[in-house]
């Protein structure tokens, strides 16, 4: 199993942060979901919960039953001797409607103008990719998708914005995603989707999990208002393809 | 159960936080300030895990509508039960009919209502504590209620107040570890935010508190990695970012120090204008 170079971490007094190397990569996503797989299945009663993003995993655990020492020299023991095979995780391909008017995507002007690109290139090339869910976290149900053409690489808001509406779409870095609710976000936003990431009603609040992928597809204004009217009514449901 | 008839700034129920969720992004949540909470809890000889009321700097006004025993810890607010006020850290019988209220902030920022057996609203996803999204609501509104086990027991006669003439969040000293990015600052920079004095800014909440200095500014970036309740985020413009219980899960600005759930409590007390500073251990 052991593929990669790992750094562990204290993280407070009882959390250990597991750091592969730090790029974006689907091998490294593979490898720690195998890990956190295989740390899953041994139910360690010590281990209060595991996740995930991108290139690093967080364990947290009871520190009153287990030391930081014991935990660290145990996790890399599993990592360099248990041999496991690979899972073949199923990868479902999601498919999200997405409002790019400007009156949605309040950045769009700004990220055209810096990174001297047009609008409509900004939008046909967000629209044409296919993401892969490298993690969900920041809010529930917010997906952390890698896959961003480099075109549209952009640095963060050097201070975050207090409110940005529930359903945002937008770009940080080499990054971009969905804002789930109204929050505080540091992200460029391009666009808007209706439908919910994350909807507590739901047996499974977040059908989108790590490993599957997203893609986005251009709606008008007209189409938000009829797909918002249709998931009020609860007659909508997000359309995956392919397994 | 109680009526609410006064909401007061921000009151909601927490207990000790919801744990297994955050592989889908949902917050830990749950008291603030822990360590007045468990003290209610145990006070009352409830489990650590009943959910309490926890009361934000200005309190609600609150008709119970059952018997049952309360205490309030954390916070000084003028607690009054039907006009006569009452004090922090000492068991009240309550009866139909009687009016919980508070009145002058005198010391911290949020307090803590426990009644026997823990409040009972209802749970998702294993835990009772309010958070936007994951439960119906954030906080209580006039005319709401909330619910309780009935309990008859008159305490009154033998108990009295634990002496507490200095509150263990009265220090100015948050003691902190080092975080997974404090090495990506230098020598001198890692000293510099270790020694310099803090204050609370205005932008302060359940998911974390903005502080006023500008003190580094740099344009260090991570990839998205977990953050805990308690991370101290250094953000490009240079001012400290420290996370509590409702913050997100996972975050991309450097991690530089990790509060103890102590200094979390201790921070939890702390108002706009406040000062403090970090002690590295």
């Amino acid at each position: 199993m052991s593929t990669f170079k790992l750094t562990y971490k204290p993280f407070g007094e009882s959390a250990i942060l597991i750091e592969w190397p730090q790029i974006i990569s689907i091998d490294i996503l593979d490898d720690i979901r195998n890990f956190s797989f295989v740390i899953n299945k041994l139910d360690l009663k010590y281990i209060l919960e595991i996740n995930f993003v991108y290139s690093s995993l967080l364990i947290i655990y009871k520190s009153n039953k287990i030391k930081y020492a014991d935990l660290n020299k145990k996790l890399q023991f599993i990592y360099n001797e248990k041999s496991v095979k690979k899972n073949n995780f199923k990868k479902t391909i999601w498919e999200i409607p997405v409002c790019y008017d400007i009156e949605f995507g309040i950045d769009l002007p700004f990220l055209s103008l810096q990174k001297k690109i047009s609008i409509e290139e900004i939008i046909s090339t967000h629209s044409s990719s296919y993401y892969t869910v490298f993690g969900v976290g920041f809010l529930p149900g917010f997906l952390y998708l890698g896959g961003l053409s480099k075109k549209l690489h952009f640095k963060r808001r050097d201070t975050p914005r207090l409110k940005v509406p529930k359903g945002a779409v937008a770009i940080g870095g080499n990054q971009t995603g969905i804002y789930p609710k109204i929050s505080p976000g540091g992200w460029h936003i391009i666009g808007e989707t209706p439908i919910s990431i994350f909807d507590i009603k739901n047996k499974k609040p977040c059908l989108i999990i790590p490993g599957d992928k997203v893609k986005f597809y251009p709606i008008s204004k007209q189409e938000f208002k009829s797909l918002e009217l249709q998931i009020e009514a609860g007659m909508y449901r997000l359309k995956s393809v392919g397994k | 159960m109680i009526k609410v008839i006064q909401a007061g700034l921000y009151t909601s129920i927490q207990d000790i936080g919801r744990f297994g969720y955050r592989n889908i992004g949902v917050p830990t949540s749950g008291t603030m300030d822990s360590i007045s909470a468990n003290f209610a809890n145990a006070l009352l000889n409830n489990n650590s895990n009943d959910a309490v009321l926890e009361i934000t700097m200005l309190g609600p006004k609150l008709e119970f509508t059952t018997p049952t025993v309360i205490i309030i810890t954390g916070a000084e607010m003028s607690s009054k039960l039907n006009n006569i006020s009452i004090t922090n850290y000492k068991k009240y019988s309550i009866k139909k009919g009687d009016i919980l209220s508070f009145g002058e902030l005198k010391k911290g920022l949020r307090c803590y209502l426990a009644v026997k057996g823990g409040f009972k609203t209802s749970k998702v996803l294993k835990s009772r504590s309010f958070y936007n999204g994951i439960t119906s609501k954030d906080s209580f509104k006039k005319h709401d209620i909330i619910l309780y086990d009935s309990y008859a027991d008159d305490i009154n006669t033998f108990n009295s107040a634990i002496k507490n003439t200095t509150l263990f969040f009265e220090t100015k000293v948050l003691e902190v570890y080092k975080g997974p990015d404090f090495n990506l600052f230098t020598l001198e920079e890692q000293q510099k935010i270790c020694s310099n004095k803090y204050t609370v800014s205005n932008l302060m909440n359940r998911m974390g508190y903005r502080i006023k200095e500008t003190i580094i500014k740099h344009n260090k970036s991570i990839l998205t990695s977990p953050v805990l309740p308690g991370t101290v985020q250094l953000t490009p413009s240079g001012q400290l970012i420290i996370l509590m219980k409702d913050a997100q899960t996972t975050g991309g600005y450097p991690r530089i120090l990790q509060l103890t759930e102590k200094s979390i409590a201790i921070l939890a007390q702390k108002k706009e204008g406040d000062t403090f500073n970090f002690l590295l251990i």
